[in-house]
């Protein structure tokens, strides 16, 4: 506080000296290119969900290790007593196995957002004069490649497991794309949370909630008729079991029409509804 | 009455924000002047950030108005956002990417192309010395470096008005003069800054005019100058050899700076707050005086300080006495 100390914080830094030219230099005000669009905007922040791949790779082991656990459990552990044999399980399973994983992935969209808007970073993003919804479509983008990477995965211990899909290569690659549209629409859910709950734990909290019931409770391990009639009225709407019924439908080659356009329509229904919950909140954090 | 010749880069009136039961803004007004530095002093928790993120649009205050070059914050949010900038107070940048990657993904989110970007973040990388550092992660580098990077994205557009939010917290000293000179060029260049501290002496430095900020409110606006004349120009701290003459040095002091004298923890310090310039006598001739009359009693001073009014004796002042006339006189002027 004396006034020696005050004048020798004033000596000169050694390492880097802003200059008042350079500085200058690059605050001058040149043309300044016009505004984005909606589209650029969005893919400029699915680049940056690709470069954070690159620079953090660990984030794709929930979308590599996760699903071939999956896989292999289930395969194993109920193949011989439900169908008698596990090779057999497989062909009822797998699709269900890959609509599970891909589904609990979109978790990750609203963790992901929720430690975003805990560092700081969405304080700069949101003060950006960009569409709004932008920086969201982006990073819903970006884990797009990450449910293409997780269902590539499983496809592949699938058919080293012994998975035929009577469907061929077009059936498949049409059920990979109507599961990541879903995934696509479902994240919206996940964004919502993302921003309203306060830490990336209840977040976490929050998925699991809907998630094991939502996944659990539907087509995907066993034949809902088997189930008692309360339980498979719900399995019946649950948007999980439209899913697999399509999706199964699509890899053996027969596409079950109800089933997809139920899946579009459930899809639709949930990017407007959750999309719009999302903006709302996004525009008031 | 303010003179239409003044362009206001900022105009609050009444901003209003609860969260649950604090109200972290009770009804503040503010008038920026365009192309200078305006500071928002303020301990923490005073309402300062919240002042910002509503002025940024990152949040909508509760009640008030509040306009950016004459664009209303909440009603033409995206108007505003075209003209401002953001330096948060903990970092705005992602700490995963590179200062490259950061810089070039800002750049063509505000418009360039793609190779343009990469020239226009390299530009902003060689003028803020962080070349070097391009091509490693943000989370590797120093306290410095980041708030450079993080000042360095706010500039990308040039924007009109820089928001600048406790931007030396917790810096080096030297790290702290280079972020006031790249203040300082800012705004030679024509970009109004709004900046939140803490530290009186860098909104010394730093701001033409000062809000004081406490609880919500701003309980002082004005120049430096007049600012610190309603407080005092300083404090004199000194330790005396004999802590037996402790009593009569404080007579002493206390005749001589005509003002109030407190006896530290310390068995032979004294402090004293120097009035200023209220007698037109200047604060550094009040204690030299002061000294001449301890050696004249013949009291031994080992050490002698004049330093600046610290945040705390600013808020003494101007919480000890809330209605205190200084206010209207510096609004009026």
């Amino acid at each position: 506080m004396s006034t020696t100390t005050a004048t020798e914080t004033r000596t000169p830094p050694a390492v880097y000296v802003p200059s008042a030219e350079t500085l200058g230099a690059v605050l001058a005000p040149g043309v300044r290119p016009p505004r984005p669009g909606p589209l650029s905007a969005s893919l400029s922040f699915g680049w940056r969900a690709m470069l954070r791949i690159k620079h953090v790779p660990e984030q794709l082991f929930d979308v590599t290790a996760f699903p071939i656990i999956m896989t292999l459990m289930f395969t194993y552990l109920f193949g011989g007593a439900l169908a008698g044999s596990t090779r057999e399980y497989l062909q009822y399973l797998l699709p269900g196995i890959l609509v599970t994983s891909v589904v609990m992935i979109t978790m990750y969209t609203g963790v992901g957002l929720n430690t975003d808007i805990e560092k700081g970073v969405f304080d700069r993003f949101r003060s950006l004069p960009v569409w709004r919804p932008a920086a969201l479509v982006g990073m819903i983008l970006g884990d797009m490649l990450r449910y293409v990477l997780a269902a590539m995965v499983i496809l592949a211990v699938g058919l080293v497991l012994g998975f035929r899909p009577a469907g061929g290569v077009a059936g498949v690659a049409a059920a990979i794309g109507l599961l990541v549209v879903f995934s696509f629409a479902f994240s919206w859910v996940w964004t919502m949370f993302g921003l309203i709950l306060r830490s990336e734990r209840s977040v976490m909290g929050v998925s699991m909630l809907v998630l094991f019931p939502l996944t659990f409770l539907s087509n995907v391990f066993v034949q809902p008729a088997t189930m008692p009639g309360w339980l498979q009225a719900f399995v019946e709407v649950n948007p999980i079991t439209q899913l697999v019924a399509a999706v199964r439908s699509l890899m053996a080659g027969a596409p079950d029409a109800g089933a997809i356009t139920w899946v579009l329509v459930a899809g639709a229904v949930l990017a407007v509804v959750f999309g719009s919950l999302t903006m709302y909140r996004y525009n008031r954090v | 009455m303010s003179t239409p010749t003044t362009d206001l880069a900022i105009e609050a009136s009444g901003l209003v924000k609860a969260f649950g039961a604090t109200r972290a803004l009770d009804g503040i007004d503010l008038a920026v002047p365009a192309g200078t530095v305006y500071g928002l002093l303020g301990p923490n928790g005073a309402g300062k950030t919240t002042a910002v993120r509503v002025l940024a649009t990152l949040l909508r205050p509760d009640r008030g108005d509040a306009r950016v070059f004459g664009h209303h914050v909440v009603r033409e949010a995206d108007a505003v956002r075209g003209k401002v900038s953001l330096t948060g107070q903990y970092a705005s940048v992602d700490e995963d990417l590179t200062g490259m990657e950061n810089l070039a993904l800002l750049s063509r989110l505000l418009g360039y192309r793609k190779p343009a970007a990469r020239d226009r973040a390299a530009e902003l990388l060689a003028a803020f010395g962080l070349t070097e550092a391009a091509d490693r992660q943000v989370k590797k580098y120093s306290g410095g470096m980041r708030r450079r990077l993080d000042i360095a994205a706010s500039i990308l557009n040039t924007p009109e008005l820089l928001f600048l939010d406790e931007p030396t917290s917790g810096l080096d000293p030297r790290s702290r003069s280079q972020v006031w000179e790249i203040v300082r060029s800012v705004v030679g260049h024509g970009t109004t800054v709004l900046l939140t501290t803490q530290y009186l002496d860098e909104a010394d430095r730093l701001a033409g005019r000062i809000a004081v900020i406490d609880h919500g409110q701003v309980i002082a606006e004005g120049t430096t100058g007049e600012l610190k004349s309603s407080v005092g120009a300083g404090t004199v701290h000194l330790r005396l050899r004999d802590p037996g003459r402790r009593p009569e040095a404080g007579r002493v002091l206390a005749e001589t700076l005509r003002a109030p004298v407190q006896a530290q923890a310390d068995p032979v310090a004294l402090a004293g707050r120097v009035a200023g310039d209220e007698h037109g006598v200047e604060a550094g001739q009040l204690a030299a005086r002061a000294l001449a009359e301890l050696a004249a009693a013949g009291i031994v001073v080992d050490h002698f300080s004049l330093g600046q009014p610290s945040l705390d004796e600013v808020f003494l002042v101007l919480t000890d006495r809330p209605a205190e006339p200084a206010t209207d006189e510096m609004e009026a002027a």
